[in-house]
């Protein structure tokens, strides 16, 4: 084990390598999906939705 | 008949919502897992190579980011064009949805490579290498077309006046590319040992093209996610979305 | 032709009575050239060895200054809508008005630029080349910057933002300018990175008004 994240040596710039990309593709797929919900919540809040009787409604979503 | 009618669909905004709703569990859950099998490959299965020993493994996340900051970008230019030509207004939310994705990957791919570099070259930065140079053109131009469309107000103008740009860009890439690669032939030096690995057996291969069907899955979930934001953005009080307001997403 | 001849001599007309505005790229030239020794070193070999890639990159920085303000002031006093209304093909009159432009702010470069080579001790034999050189460079650069001058014709900020649209296209022109330089430096024929000059400017030609004449309808539909 102890050999395996030596990496020959080389392990500052395997594990950094491979870190910096686990972040970067980790900090997109977050923001992403953090701008979908604010869309999501946006498009719900203060649009008081009309109940069929005519009792306005508004819906929150997750 | 059936496909002409379905491109048709595509350009429906509650049609592509909903539809990218339903791909993007798949999407996430199969990058995931390829992404697991692919850096356990690359980690731990390929053989280390004969002059990098360990260090060429920092090709299993180089090599298909920069892939995917080229692929990201072609995607962008065509999707733009088919906006501007055809006035689509969805194609032009693919083009922003592609473009902060493909810019990160091609980020990605000039800091691998610069770490891959340090212990082959003995330095972070190394001009004659055209590969690393071109993607830092490149990085520039999403740069440059993330800036230009957000200068606009008019979010219409800015989608249209942007994608003018991205066609000039992707014109210009493979030149740009190829003066990059010819010039740095007159420069280079013998010792410098390209972002290689020199001679590529399929142990080896086999974990990079499962990176690289990986991060191409990871890329269109992250894009269908924006895309889903753009959307929703861009269609705010119509009444499909506010039908999917009373009933919630699907 | 004939609209292309009468907005050309047009744009001309304007240049000439406006001249203090078209000299300004070309003392811009001269003065960064000459702020590389301040930075650098007054050494002559150092000079010899940089004085391409100053002189070139001063000339790519002049051209983007200099059409910065091509489309600007005809869309800011209305004749830009002008050209849209006529039958001639927008294309064809972005075209003229790179041309005349090219002619007022590339062409004296081509005067100017064998002083600053002379000045950083590049050789007097090759400064036939290095005209021929910027003389099939500087259309390009003309037709580039005119794109990224359409594009932000209408941001008020839009300067800055058009070296950083158009500075990374004009790498190859960079590349291929400063190696035909280098060649007649040291004596070689320069043919070939002279043919790729001209293969780029007629690449660039041809398309660039196309691009920007789309820029500008967009930016004022």
């Amino acid at each position: 084990m102890k050999e395996f994240l030596a990496m020959g040596g080389y392990a500052a710039y395997v594990w950094t390598a491979y870190g910096l990309t686990a972040a970067v593709i980790g900090l997109n797929a977050w923001l992403a999906q953090r701008r979908y919900r604010q869309a999501l919540r946006q498009i719900g809040q203060g649009e008081a939705t009309r109940h069929p009787h005519g009792q306005p409604t508004v819906r929150k979503l997750s | 008949m059936g496909i002409a009618r379905w491109f048709h669909q595509l350009a429906s905004p509650p049609y592509l919502f909903r539809l990218a709703g339903r791909l993007a569990p798949w999407l996430g859950i199969s990058a995931l897992a390829l992404l697991a099998v692919g850096t356990y490959g690359g980690l731990v299965l390929a053989p280390p190579d004969y002059l990098q020993g360990e260090g060429f493994r920092i090709i299993y996340v180089h090599v298909p980011s920069a892939y995917i900051g080229l692929m990201a970008y072609v995607v962008m230019a065509a999707a733009a064009a088919c906006g501007f030509i055809w006035r689509i207004k969805l194609a032009h939310a693919v083009a922003a949805s592609a473009a902060p994705v493909g810019a990160s990957f091609t980020f990605l791919a000039l800091v691998t490579g610069a770490v891959w570099g340090k212990p082959m070259w003995g330095t972070y930065w190394q001009w004659a290498d055209a590969r690393l140079v071109s993607e830092l053109v490149l990085f520039f131009l999403y740069l440059g077309y993330i800036l230009l469309r957000s200068s606009f107000d008019d979010r219409d103008k800015g989608d249209r006046v942007s994608a003018v740009l991205a066609v000039v860009g992707v014109v210009n890439v493979p030149i740009i590319h190829f003066s990059v690669e010819w010039w740095s032939t007159l420069h280079q030096g013998p010792t410098i040992a390209r972002l290689d690995a020199p001679s590529i057996t399929l142990d080896m291969l086999a974990p990079l093209l499962i990176m690289i069907a990986a991060y191409t899955l990871c890329f269109a979930w992250l894009v269908i996610r924006r895309l889903q934001a753009e959307i929703l953005e861009r269609e705010r009080g119509t009444r499909w979305v506010e039908r999917l307001a009373m009933e919630g997403p699907a | 032709m004939n609209t292309f001849t009468s907005l050309f001599a047009r744009d001309l007309k304007l240049a000439a009575r406006r001249w203090s505005e078209f000299s300004t790229p070309l003392i811009f030239f001269l003065i960064v050239a000459s702020l590389f020794p301040f930075a650098l070193s007054p050494d002559a070999a150092t000079l010899r060895t940089v004085g391409t890639g100053v002189l070139w990159i001063s000339a790519l920085l002049s051209s983007l200054l200099a059409l910065d303000g091509l489309f600007r002031t005809d869309v800011d006093d209305g004749s830009m809508e002008q050209l849209l209304l006529s039958p001639a093909s927008l294309s064809l009159l972005v075209f003229a008005k790179i041309s005349a432009h090219w002619v007022v702010s590339g062409l004296p470069l081509l005067l100017l630029a064998p002083l600053v080579a002379l000045s950083f001790y590049l050789p007097p034999a090759a400064v036939p080349t290095l005209v021929l050189a910027l003389l099939l460079a500087t259309p390009t650069l003309s037709a580039l910057a005119a794109v990224g001058a359409a594009l932000t014709v209408t941001l008020r900020a839009g300067g800055g933002l058009i070296g950083l649209l158009v500075l990374p296209l004009t790498s190859p022109v960079l590349i291929f300018g400063t190696r035909a330089t280098d060649l007649a430096i040291h004596g070689e024929p320069a043919a070939g990175a002279l043919y790729l000059l001209g293969a780029l400017a007629a690449f660039c030609l041809s398309l660039a008004p196309l691009a920007a004449s789309a820029a500008i309808r967009v930016n004022l539909e």
